[in-house]
């Protein structure tokens, strides 16, 4: 399969992210918070793939805002049931990008299970997402990212993706207080 | 005392103190115990919005995530799905210290016997597990324990702490 650099993925949504409110979890996580530092992240969300209802939970409560979750293939798979929450609440303003690489890559890099065979865009399409979509070429992804972000959500788009340039991990920050209060802060500023 | 005391638990007089707690939003999944009572006369009521969701810890997730917008919210669900969620209870509501409000019902609960007396492992754990997790509890026998409700989620959004009532007989309409 093929695949991108994760870092330079993230790299090219956050030229187009804006001031969105964005959840991030694990890997994701990790190099979101170094590529785009800001208050209006969120990488608090447990385990066990709480991202993507962090999200919808975000984009519910603040729906002048746009939302985008990057997910893990490993978190969604422990919230497969999320996509129909989703789907059915409906967000316009909720981006869903999951960063598949198809292992657990924070727990030893095992494969997924289905990791190559499973769906995720046609999961999310049978959910009830407006559209879904895979994008595994960093050009492809270049050129097709400001009309999935002008769009109406929620969007689905699946990064088929592998690591990058190594980042650290800063589970201090991530599971800190002092993040979860400058996120709250920063959400109620703005 | 008995579990259920004498007097009825009106789900009419619980909503409305669900509303004077300046709770917008309820997230279910359908519990036994307050399904007709409860989550019926909620889903129909148009000064709350229902978000069902397919898990029960989706559902500690969303109202952390409200919480953060400033929005309160309810978790409405069933002991089953409680214990189903306590990974998530325990890393956002507890360690993240957020104010995941829920209200869970006992389904299997006998009555007149108090929940930790139960011959049910499904009941009488409930509130010892609360308890380890330090998760302030409030047991809603009648309807006058009803008047906790607001002053309750007040604080635990003022405090910034989860906070769990627990119902162990369905309220009437």
């Amino acid at each position: 399969m093929k695949r991108m650099k994760r870092d330079a993925a993230l790299e090219i949504i956050a030229e187009h992210a804006g001031d969105s409110l964005v959840v991030a979890a694990y890997q994701a996580a990790f190099e979101w918070i170094v590529i785009r530092p800001s208050d209006l992240n969120l990488v608090a969300t447990g385990a066990m793939g709480q991202a993507s209802s962090h999200g919808l939970g975000l984009a519910i409560g603040r729906p002048d805002r746009k939302v985008l979750v990057l997910d893990g293939d490993g978190s969604l798979l422990m919230n497969l049931g999320s996509l129909v929450t989703i789907a059915e609440a409906a967000p316009e303003n909720l981006f869903h990008f999951v960063c598949n690489n198809g292992v657990y890559e924070a727990n030893g890099s095992h494969p997924t299970p289905g990791s190559g065979t499973v769906d995720f865009p046609g999961l999310a399409r049978a959910a009830g997402y407006r559209s879904a979509a895979a994008i595994d070429d960093l050009a492809d992804l270049e050129s097709r990212i400001g009309d999935v972000l002008g769009g109406r959500g929620p969007v689905f788009v699946d990064l088929r993706v592998e690591q990058g340039e190594a980042y650290p991990q800063d589970y201090a920050y991530m599971h800190g207080a002092g993040h979860r209060a400058a996120f709250k802060a920063a959400l109620r500023a703005s | 005392m008995t579990a259920d005391a004498n007097g009825s638990l009106s789900g009419r007089a619980i909503v409305e103190a669900i509303k004077a707690a300046g709770v917008e939003y309820v997230i279910s999944v359908p519990d036994i115990v307050t399904s007709d009572g409860l989550l019926w006369p909620i889903s129909r009521d148009s000064d709350l919005a229902h978000i069902r969701v397919c898990k029960e810890d989706e559902g500690v997730s969303i109202c952390a995530a409200l919480g953060y917008c400033g929005k309160r919210a309810l978790l409405l669900i069933q002991n089953t799905g409680f214990f189903d969620s306590i990974n998530a209870i325990r890393a956002i509501a507890v360690e993240y210290g957020n104010p995941v409000c829920m209200m869970v019902g006992l389904q299997g609960k006998e009555p007149d016997v108090l929940p930790v007396r139960s011959n049910k492992v499904s009941v009488r754990i409930v509130e010892p597990m609360l308890d380890v997790m330090g998760i302030a509890r409030h047991f809603l026998r009648t309807t006058a324990d009803a008047d906790a409700i607001a002053p309750t989620i007040g604080a635990a959004y003022r405090d910034d702490r989860p906070v769990c009532f627990v119902l162990g007989r369905s309220p009437a309409g």
